[in-house]
């Protein structure tokens, strides 16, 4: 287990205070000023050397991303913009940092900032998370009025501007080319790349998006070192990580581990154990509802990260933990989350607007039996039509739960259908 | 995608109040010149509360015509993101999470419980006092299930609800008692049931943290000399 002394996020329940004063005492703003006189090149370096993978979903490697933004400020300013919006369903751990810890997320918006040369910095919020965006824009005037952000930042000389934005309820708008049309006041349909957001994102100026949690470790990196970060995880998974653990555990909960901890350990250790013991485990879906799941014996021992969840065709996202016991009718948890994929299409590509609808349509049918053995297949093949075939990655998303489901719970399906042509009600065999 | 359109009976006008000019300032005061049509979805919100919980025609337009939008851009905007409500709901707007990791833990229960004391969804109680909608995944999965209650105290999370403990909420909202957001039973935001297992370190909370650093990692020899340069100003 992680020992608390190397928890980045030290107030993740909200125990503690999470106004400056006290996040101060746990070490957040500490030495920051220092950071930006030893340049943006070094800020960058550690970052790159720490091997921090993007948090957001992707695991895209965050030093890398900034070192793409233009070497000089032209005639276009440069943007940070901080992905807070946080919708993947399972997922809640931004959440956490901008309402318990945020002064470690504004001193990371103006190191990040710095790092990329960007002189203002917009956070987009999730629309419905109105407590957090009242803490967060509170910690964000607090570091205003200490003199931390503003002109001459930290006293660096830097002038720096941290904005909240907020959405309106659009799990699109976590994708980040939706993201920025949102936050230029249109509707969040996600653009074509390229040309990247480096070269022309917010206002077609560069811009580097970023997740919450990516932004908010930042500043510890640099305190503790790349080396210390890199300590965490196996090699190409570096670093600390929080985990949200939901479904069918006796204690769900978010929690910050150590990355490439196994699975069975993150939940035993933590969450209480899945309900009815490890035993009662049907299937995980380890990292958000965008990745397919997984039957129990991986689980038996599979480790948290990238690497090891793609060798089984699934993904480590935002590990967030689902966990689903014996009793889960996984037709229907699948099929439920077809339909968040169908209400959350931006309605711009064919094959995802149609593509999810149909999907959703089909499984709903196959809840209750009423399909052909035919259909099965029918249903994957038109996954994998959507999969790739859209401009953004909600294609995917919608498509992999789905191929998941058929990868490892097929008999499931053909169960129902059985069940139903022997002329037997579904719901009497599903309470038997 | 949902399917989305204006309410039928339209009021005739919409004027922001007081503070909700202020708030509209404030907003566009945050986006640079000639980008004030960022600002168009926090300035629906505020019209939003401003009406009573929902957008009418005439607030659309307003907001338009304070950011310099077609009326057309507005709508667009009103119709894609699902917080705006389209319709008139009731003084308390109840959204149930039903998204699969809420379902696993019995948003099912919560929707019953909805349907049972209010009605249908999307319509509003006799009594005017509420108005019910299962929404997609809220982002509070590990306090599952729970619900958002809109209303003049704010937008508040209730979390780690049962059938009994939703009865009580709506119970207590009807009857004009206060209520305690966040989790009902006696958990503290996200840490598990009976307290939390991490984070106990006294060490971390001592100040100790705050004393200067001794040294920066890696930091180069020379890191004096290393002033501040490029992008400093725009």
């Amino acid at each position: 287990m992680l020992d608390d002394k190397n928890r980045i996020f030290t107030n993740l329940y909200g125990l503690q205070d999470p106004s400056l004063e006290a996040a101060k005492k746990r070490g957040a703003w500490n030495g920051t000023g220092e950071f930006l006189a030893l340049g943006d090149d070094w800020i960058v370096e550690q970052i790159k050397a720490s091997g921090l993978r993007g948090r957001g979903g992707a695991g895209f490697p965050t030093g890398l991303k900034w070192s793409f933004m233009p070497k000089e400020v032209k005639d276009r300013p440069h943007y940070l913009v901080v992905n807070a919006d946080e919708s993947e369903p399972g997922t809640c751990k931004d959440r956490d940092i901008m309402r318990h810890d945020p002064h470690l997320l504004v001193e990371g918006c103006l190191i990040a900032s710095f790092a990329m040369r960007a002189n203002a910095c917009y956070i987009y919020l999730r629309g419905e998370y109105i407590d957090e965006r009242i803490a967060l824009q509170k910690a964000i005037d607090e570091a205003y009025k200490a003199g931390l952000i503003g002109k001459n930042a930290c006293g660096s000389g830097f002038d720096f501007d941290l904005y909240l934005h907020h959405g309106a309820g659009a799990y699109i708008c976590g994708e980040e080319t939706a993201l920025l049309e949102s936050l230029e006041g249109k509707k969040g349909q996600p653009r074509l790349k390229p040309p990247f957001p480096a070269n022309a994102g917010l206002y077609g100026c560069p811009t580097t998006v970023n997740n919450v949690e990516s932004i908010a470790v930042a500043p510890t990196i640099l305190r503790r070192g790349a080396g210390w970060f890199s300590g965490f995880g196996r090699p190409g998974n570096a670093g600390t990580k929080v985990f949200c653990l939901s479904g069918h555990v006796n204690t769900p909960c978010n929690v910050e581990e150590e990355m490439s901890i196994p699975l069975k350990t993150l939940i035993e250790k933590h969450a209480g154990g899945v309900i009815g013991g490890w035993d009662n485990l049907k299937a995980i879906i380890p990292g958000g509802s965008s990745v397919p799941c997984l039957p129990r014996d991986i689980c038996d021992t599979v480790l948290m990260d990238f690497d090891a969840l793609k060798e089984h065709k699934s993904g480590l996202g935002t590990a967030a933990v689902i966990v689903m016991d014996q009793s889960t009718d996984m037709v229907r948890a699948i099929t439920r989350l077809s339909y968040f994929y169908k209400h959350e299409s931006c309605g711009q590509c064919t094959p995802c607007r149609e593509g999810t609808g149909w999907m959703w349509r089909v499984l709903t049918r196959m809840c209750e039996g009423k399909a052909e053995m035919a259909e099965i297949d029918m249903l994957l093949d038109v996954s994998q039509e959507i999969e790739g075939h859209t401009i953004c990655a909600l294609g995917d998303a919608a498509a992999w739960p789905v191929q998941g489901l058929i990868r490892h719970f097929r008999h499931e399906i053909e169960d129902k259908i059985n069940t139903y042509r022997a002329g037997k009600s579904v719901h009497a065999v599903a309470a038997e | 995608m949902s399917g989305r359109h204006l309410a039928k009976e339209q009021p005739d006008s919409f004027a922001f109040s007081k503070e909700g000019e202020s708030q509209a300032k404030y907003w566009i005061a945050k986006y640079p010149d000639g980008k004030q049509r960022s600002a168009v979805i926090p300035l629906l919100w505020i019209a939003q509360k401003d009406n009573g919980g929902w957008l009418s025609e005439p607030a659309m337009r307003t907001v338009g015509d304070r950011l310099g939008m077609a009326h057309i851009r507005v709508l667009e905007v009103a119709t894609f993101y699902t917080m705006f409500k389209l319709e008139p709901v009731g003084e308390h707007l109840i959204q149930v999470c039903g998204t699969t990791p809420c379902m696993l833990r019995g948003s099912g229960d919560i929707i019953k419980v909805c349907k049972n004391r209010i009605g249908e969804k999307n319509t509003i109680s006799a009594d005017g006092k509420f108005t019910w909608e299962e929404v997609e995944c809220l982002g509070a999965c590990v306090n599952a299930p729970m619900v958002q209650i809109s209303n003049t105290s704010g937008d508040h999370y209730y979390e780690d609800l049962d059938e009994a403990a939703m009865e009580k909420l709506l119970g207590d909202l009807a009857a004009g008692k206060a209520v305690k957001d966040g989790p009902q039973n006696g958990r503290k935001t996200s840490e598990p049931l009976g307290g939390a297992l991490t984070l106990s370190d006294k060490s971390l909370y001592n100040g100790a943290r705050a004393k200067p650093l001794k040294s920066i990692p890696n930091a180069p020899k020379l890191a004096k000399k290393a002033a501040p340069k490029k992008g400093t100003k725009k």
